[in-house]
């Protein structure tokens, strides 16, 4: 029962979205299975709450390596959760100036904002910059010409590469547009994206495509119990 | 006048003067009077000319403008008016169906201006548009007066209420009209159609087709019934797509039917799953855990599921050779489901006890901090093997060069196309696309589950013929236009984006 109930929850829920699709007066009904999937995951920040207090709670408590992160952790974590329940710092609706709660709790220049706009945005992209570090070690790595396929992939990454530069465009602009302009370095690029890269991709795409079918209707089905741990 | 003329041979008078000039003067003269009165013959005849063309010209005008000025006859209202529901659409479109006048001159109807009845909504809210207006300009005149601020909004709210007032409760509304749509007329007596959408489909409608001539004159047929776009049985725009899923479902369904026949399947190895146990072998040689990433999506994506499924076997796997596992999710939901799979996979391998509830644990919803979380555990506990299956975007590179840089074997899977190249660069194994999705029938060896990756197969045997089909009616389009063959490709492009 305990895997019955899930799978017919899943079961009536995907078929109802897969009908609003197709029937019109059906819509109604798979908003609401979204609409309650969206409750459903909101209730489960709780847990999600629950479980990083549990998880730093107890290193901090063994004491365990490292335990002064876990108080940063939950200080940060107690701090963020007050200042947005509370709206620190945010000013009430123009139209409702004596309901103090009225505002929006991410109104620019509530603490919720600050915080959101001076440490986690700035974090957020010193992290997202370090990609092009790890770019050019990935990139030094699969680029070494270690056999015939792995030249072919160099070979057309340094095509893209000049290509898409300006140093691209000037190596090549000897050659006459006009009769052998599309073995210029800029022109080779496009068309390499545009001819093998969107081929490749697309036929990629299309095995998606049928993959995501075939499992969503072994889901649906209840073929495929997996995700719930497995037959009963 | 001429004897007066000065010239550069000198000065003369009158006309016999040019008879007694010096000798090139008197070249150059000679050559100069034929010309000049070549000149001036050629100019009057020009001037003729074009004084006749002028002529004619405004004649012509004349003629046009007269016409133009000749009263036009009015427009003739459209006939037979007719306005039913859209049938088979989602709601909210009706089609008006009318006639133009067989009887109307030519030109005399320019368009027709298709009008709908206002809801009471859309009039209540044109009504307090009006009134906010007309409080604005009260308030700025009163303003400008010198009238305090508190007594100018008194007044000025006063002034629109008054300007604009409230219907009498219980009164029926006077019917307001709205523009809907404009098309060209067609012929005399040919019928016309067009289809207004955007409506409310809980809402009646009244429609009023009105012709309309060049200089804007209008004429109207009688307002039609009321009438509600309400939704279709079925979306008849969507026929094609559905055809699509069922010969898709039917093939998957019925093969799963002969797996379960008896008929053996044979599926071709996926060396990255062969590497499952090699991978958590490793870890548990080494005494190091297994860390495994279902993506960083919610439960609503099937990548995620599908990532699942592939936690549940690893886990038996790590659970059969006592290893242990660290599942660090991005969403709440996702934790959840992974520690059920995950408990239920120790279960099955009869290891309940070696379960660590503590070891699937919500990390962020933030993506990189969630980066930031695994990439520094991974850095700190070096585990053997790193899973990451399921929806990455930015953070896939940032993670599985991480997990290179600590010498982890290291298996992918996802669905995102733009980060597979990311992952076949720093991963031992990658699960392409499909493949993903075939891993839990892979891995679970059961004839359904076997039996529906076949069933796939034909959706993508399908797939190639249409492709196929479609390249070459579009190549013999290119070659032989004459043939028309492109409506085979076209009709094609139709079928996939309806």
């Amino acid at each position: 029962m305990k895997r019955l109930i899930p799978l017919w929850i899943a079961a009536i829920a995907g078929f109802t979205v897969i009908a609003s699709n197709f029937i019109p007066w059906t819509l109604s009904m798979g908003d609401l299975v979204t609409t309650m999937f969206n409750v459903l995951a909101a209730v489960a920040y709780v847990l999600g709450a629950a479980s990083i207090a549990k998880v730093h709670l107890s290193k901090l408590s063994a004491k365990r390596p490292g335990w002064g992160y876990s108080v940063v952790t939950l200080v940060c974590f107690a701090v963020t959760l007050c200042v947005g329940l509370l709206k620190v710092g945010v000013r009430p609706e123009p139209l409702s100036p004596d309901l103090s709660f009225s505002g929006s709790y991410s109104e620019p220049g509530g603490a919720i904002w600050w915080i959101y706009e001076y440490m986690i945005s700035p974090i957020t992209a010193t992290l997202f910059a370090l990609l092009a570090f790890y770019v050019a070690s990935a990139a030094f790595r699969a680029f070494r010409a270690k056999n015939l396929e792995a030249m072919l992939l160099l070979g057309t990454a340094f095509i893209i590469l000049l290509g898409r530069t300006a140093a691209g465009f000037f190596l090549t602009n000897w050659i006459p547009p006009d009769t052998f302009g599309g073995l210029r370095l800029e022109n080779l690029s496009i068309y390499i994206m545009q001819v093998f890269n969107t081929a490749g991709n697309r036929a990629i795409i299309i095995g998606i495509a049928l993959g995501v079918s075939a499992t969503s209707l072994r889901i649906l089905l209840g073929i495929d119990r997996s995700y719930l741990g497995g037959a009963e | 006048m001429i004897g007066r003329r000065t010239s550069w041979s000198g000065t003369w008078r009158g006309a016999v003067a040019i008879a007694r000039p010096t000798v090139p003067a008197a070249i150059v003269l000679n050559l100069f009077i034929p010309l000049l009165a070549f000149g001036v013959a050629t100019a009057h005849a020009k001037a003729r000319e074009v004084a006749h063309a002028t002529a004619q010209d405004s004649a012509a005008g004349a003629a046009e403008r007269s016409a133009r000025s000749a009263p036009m006859p009015p427009p003739l209202a459209p006939v037979d008016v007719r306005v039913a529901d859209l049938p088979l659409d989602e709601g909210g479109a009706v089609l008006v169906m009318w006639k133009v006048p067989p009887e109307a001159p030519a030109g005399s109807i320019a368009s027709f201006v298709i009008r709908r009845s206002m809801t009471q909504a859309e009039a209540a809210s044109q009504r307090l548009e009006r009134r906010k207006a007309s409080f604005e300009a009260e308030l700025k005149r009163l303003e400008t007066q010198g009238v305090a601020p508190e007594q100018a909004r008194t007044q000025a709210a006063a002034h629109a209420q008054r300007e604009v007032p409230s219907p009498v409760p219980g009164a029926p509304e006077p019917l307001q009209w709205i523009d809907a749509s404009e098309v060209p007329a067609a012929a005399p007596g040919a019928e016309m159609t067009t289809v207004v959408s955007s409506l409310d489909p809980a809402q009646e409608y009244q429609f009023m087709v009105v012709s309309r001539s060049a200089d804007a004159t209008e004429a109207g047929a009688a307002p039609s019934a009321a009438v509600r776009g309400e939704p279709g049985l079925f979306l008849g725009k969507r026929i094609y797509l559905l055809g699509w899923i069922l010969f898709i479902s039917g093939s998957v369904i019925g093969f799963i039917l002969v797996a379960r026949g008896g008929r053996p399947m044979r599926i071709r190895r996926l060396a990255a799953l062969e590497a499952v146990d090699e991978a958590v072998g490793r870890a548990t040689e080494m005494g190091r855990s297994v860390l495994f990433l279902p993506g960083i999506q919610d439960m609503d994506n099937v990548q995620t599921i599908a990532g699942i499924t592939v936690l549940s076997r690893v886990a038996k796997t790590v659970a059969e050779y006592d290893a242990t596992i660290e599942v660090p999710t991005a969403r709440s939901l996702t934790m959840q489901a992974s520690r059920e799979a995950v408990q239920a996979s120790y279960m099955q391998a009869g290891r309940l006890e070696s379960f660590n509830p503590d070891s699937v644990s919500y990390i962020t919803d933030e993506q990189f901090g969630f980066v930031a979380y695994v990439g520094g555990r991974m850095v700190r506990e070096k585990p053997a093997a790193c899973f990451y299956m399921g929806c990455f975007f930015a953070e896939s590179l940032i993670l599985a060069e991480t997990g290179n840089s600590i010498g982890a074997i290291q298996i992918a899977g996802t669905a995102e196309s733009s980060q597979l190249p990311f992952f076949v660069a720093a991963c031992d194994y990658t699960l392409i696309g499909e493949e993903f999705f075939a891993a839990s029938a892979y891995l679970s060896g059961e004839p359904d589950q076997l039996g529906s990756i076949k069933g796939q197969d034909v959706g993508k045997a399908l797939a190639i013929a249409v492709i196929v089909v479609a390249s070459l009616a579009l190549a013999v389009q290119a070659i032989v236009p004459q043939w028309g063959i492109g409506s085979v490709a076209a009709f094609i492009r139709s079928t996939l984006t309806s």
